[in-house]
């Protein structure tokens, strides 16, 4: 396979951190190799929060890049400070509910999202980033859904395994809204 | 074969301290290494083990020094400016011949400096950050799962040698995470029996005594000799490294710790437009694999050594080759990390 190369950022509290937790633990329960390498420091106040995550058959080198080929948008200055690193023909997927402005690339595939209205939709505005995860997994077929589903009852325990079940729907919603 | 779990650093050296059978932590919080503590705040009591937060890194690397004399395992983790802090003690305890196991997760310096990963203490590490004529074992894991493999190595190295034994780690090994699989728990009884020097009680017998102080020039010499004997069995004994596309290589990228396996990302990348390079990865920054370092570099053209420093390991590569092959340098610093398309810029210059 080809080396999935992700960066998820947006604000500090949107759920960037722990979309791309689920995503490598995800990888791992689907026999990958992963790694998650989080932005951590002052920057993340106010400003944008990221994690890169890298999902190969082979063990990682690198777990940063400079040129990630798959890129998930959850704010404006996420998206002026990234798009410009994206590869050639990368995919980037958008979260149009907080981010009202395009991309000025034209050589990568484009994916927008409005994650807040289908969470919405679902009861919980919290999982826009799970909606999110949705449409990812659909267009880069990085992990499986069952992945996605053995990270959840990995993450959720106890009281909050409750929450498995929506949290799936969520990511169901996301892929369906990119036609899958 | 044992479940795989998705860990962040920190807290996967810390589990594998446990299982080595560390049972007494002594430390104070500093970014990027907090995880380490708070995991130990946790865990300790779990397995009736001692967990202290100490007023300052002083006070903890000194509460180390008096564990560390009833020979038990013990330890403490930190970040560059505590490491600071600790040389102090460090050097008490070489001087002492104590077993205990520390790990700096590494900032950007000098000072204060960042909480961004870093490699800029290397000289610090392996060169003696304090005074005296001592080294400690210096462990460079290059993955999480290596950290954790090296864990048990290093209580165990600290145990037969009776010294101060360092892991080496960054900030992106703390904070990052990924699939590691534990080992066992080691067996407590009998792996460390220190009777014959160790502080647990005199009774009935002929007090032990621990001190890094002979006022007899003589005797000191002496102390110094038998320290030097114990570092050559280290030398000959313990020396680890990876290699990676070596057979055929007409570069050869040397790097330690995170750097080191961003490095294999670059053979990667190098390869595939046909340049033919290897890696040379020291897992022991001391004892410092020289000669096999030297025979590595066997006919290739140039070395390149990348740090997240501004060259420190690589004086020990230039001593290691002897001047037989050019040695480049790249490095950041200040919590700056190269990535794999700025080192495979920064090797074509030299191809």
């Amino acid at each position: 396979m080809k080396e999935h190369l992700l960066v998820a950022a947006g604000f500090g509290g949107q759920g960037v951190m722990l979309l791309g937790q689920v995503i490598a633990t995800a990888g791992m329960f689907d026999g990958k190799y992963t790694t998650w390498l989080p932005s951590y420091g002052p920057e993340m106040r106010g400003g944008t929060a990221n994690c890169t995550v890298v999902i190969n058959d082979e063990p990682i080198g690198s777990p940063i890049t400079e040129s990630p080929n798959e890129l998930i948008v959850m704010n404006i200055p996420s998206l002026t400070k990234f798009e410009k690193q994206i590869q050639p023909g990368g995919v980037m997927v958008i979260n149009t509910s907080v981010v009202d402005r395009e991309s000025t690339r034209k050589d990568i595939e484009i994916f927008k999202i409005d994650a807040g209205a289908v969470a919405e939709r679902l009861g919980n505005m919290k999982v826009a980033n799970m909606v999110i995860l949705g449409a990812y997994i659909a267009k880069t077929g990085a992990v499986t859904l069952e992945g996605v589903r053995k990270a959840f009852e990995k993450k959720l325990t106890g009281e909050k395994a409750d929450l498995i079940d929506l949290n799936i729907q969520a990511v169901k919603a996301g892929m369906e809204a990119v036609g899958q | 074969m044992a479940e795989k779990v998705m860990v962040k650093g920190n807290e996967a050296m810390a589990e594998a301290a446990v299982r080595a059978g560390c049972r007494i932590y002594f430390g104070y919080p500093i970014t990027p290494q907090s995880e380490f503590i708070e995991y130990m705040a946790r865990r300790m009591p779990q397995i009736e083990g001692v967990f202290l937060q100490s007023e300052s890194e002083v006070a903890a690397v000194n509460m180390v020094y008096g564990a560390a004399c009833t020979g038990n395992r013990v330890m403490t983790s930190t970040s560059s400016p505590g490491f600071s802090l600790m040389q102090e003690g460090v050097s008490y305890i070489a001087g002492a011949m104590l077993p205990a196991v520390f790990v700096n997760v590494v900032r950007g310096g000098p000072g204060l400096g960042d909480i961004q990963p870093a490699q800029s203490d290397y000289f610090q590490a392996t060169k003696g950050g304090a005074h005296g004529d001592y080294h400690l074992i210096v462990l460079a894991p290059g993955s999480i799962q290596e950290s954790v493999d090296l864990m048990e190595d290093a209580f165990r190295m600290a145990d037969e040698y009776r010294m101060p034994v360092l892991i080496l780690a960054d900030g992106m090994l703390g904070q990052m995470m990924e699939p590691v699989e534990f080992p066992e728990f080691v067996k407590l009884e009998g792996i460390n029996d220190h009777s014959a020097w160790a502080l647990r009680g005199a009774t009935g017998r002929e007090a032990n005594k621990v001190t890094s102080f002979d006022i007899d020039p003589v005797n000191l010499e002496k102390m110094n000799i038998f320290i030097q004997e114990i570092y050559k069995r280290i030398k000959a004994k313990e020396v680890r490294y990876e290699t990676i596309g070596l057979e055929d290589a007409e570069y050869m990228l040397v790097g330690y710790g995170t750097m080191g396996r961003i490095l294999g990302s670059v053979v990667k990348l190098a390869r595939s437009k046909g340049i033919k390079v290897g890696l040379f990865r020291p897992i022991t920054l001391w004892p410092f694999p020289y000669a096999e370092l030297k025979k590595a570099a066997e006919g290739v053209k140039t070395i390149l050594t990348v740090e997240m420093s501004m060259g420190q390991m690589v004086e020990d590569v230039r001593l290691a080759v002897e001047g037989s092959v050019p040695v480049q340098f790249y490095g950041r610093t200040g919590g700056m990390v190269p990535t794999p398309d700025e080192v495979l810029a920064e090797l074509l210059k030299h191809v």
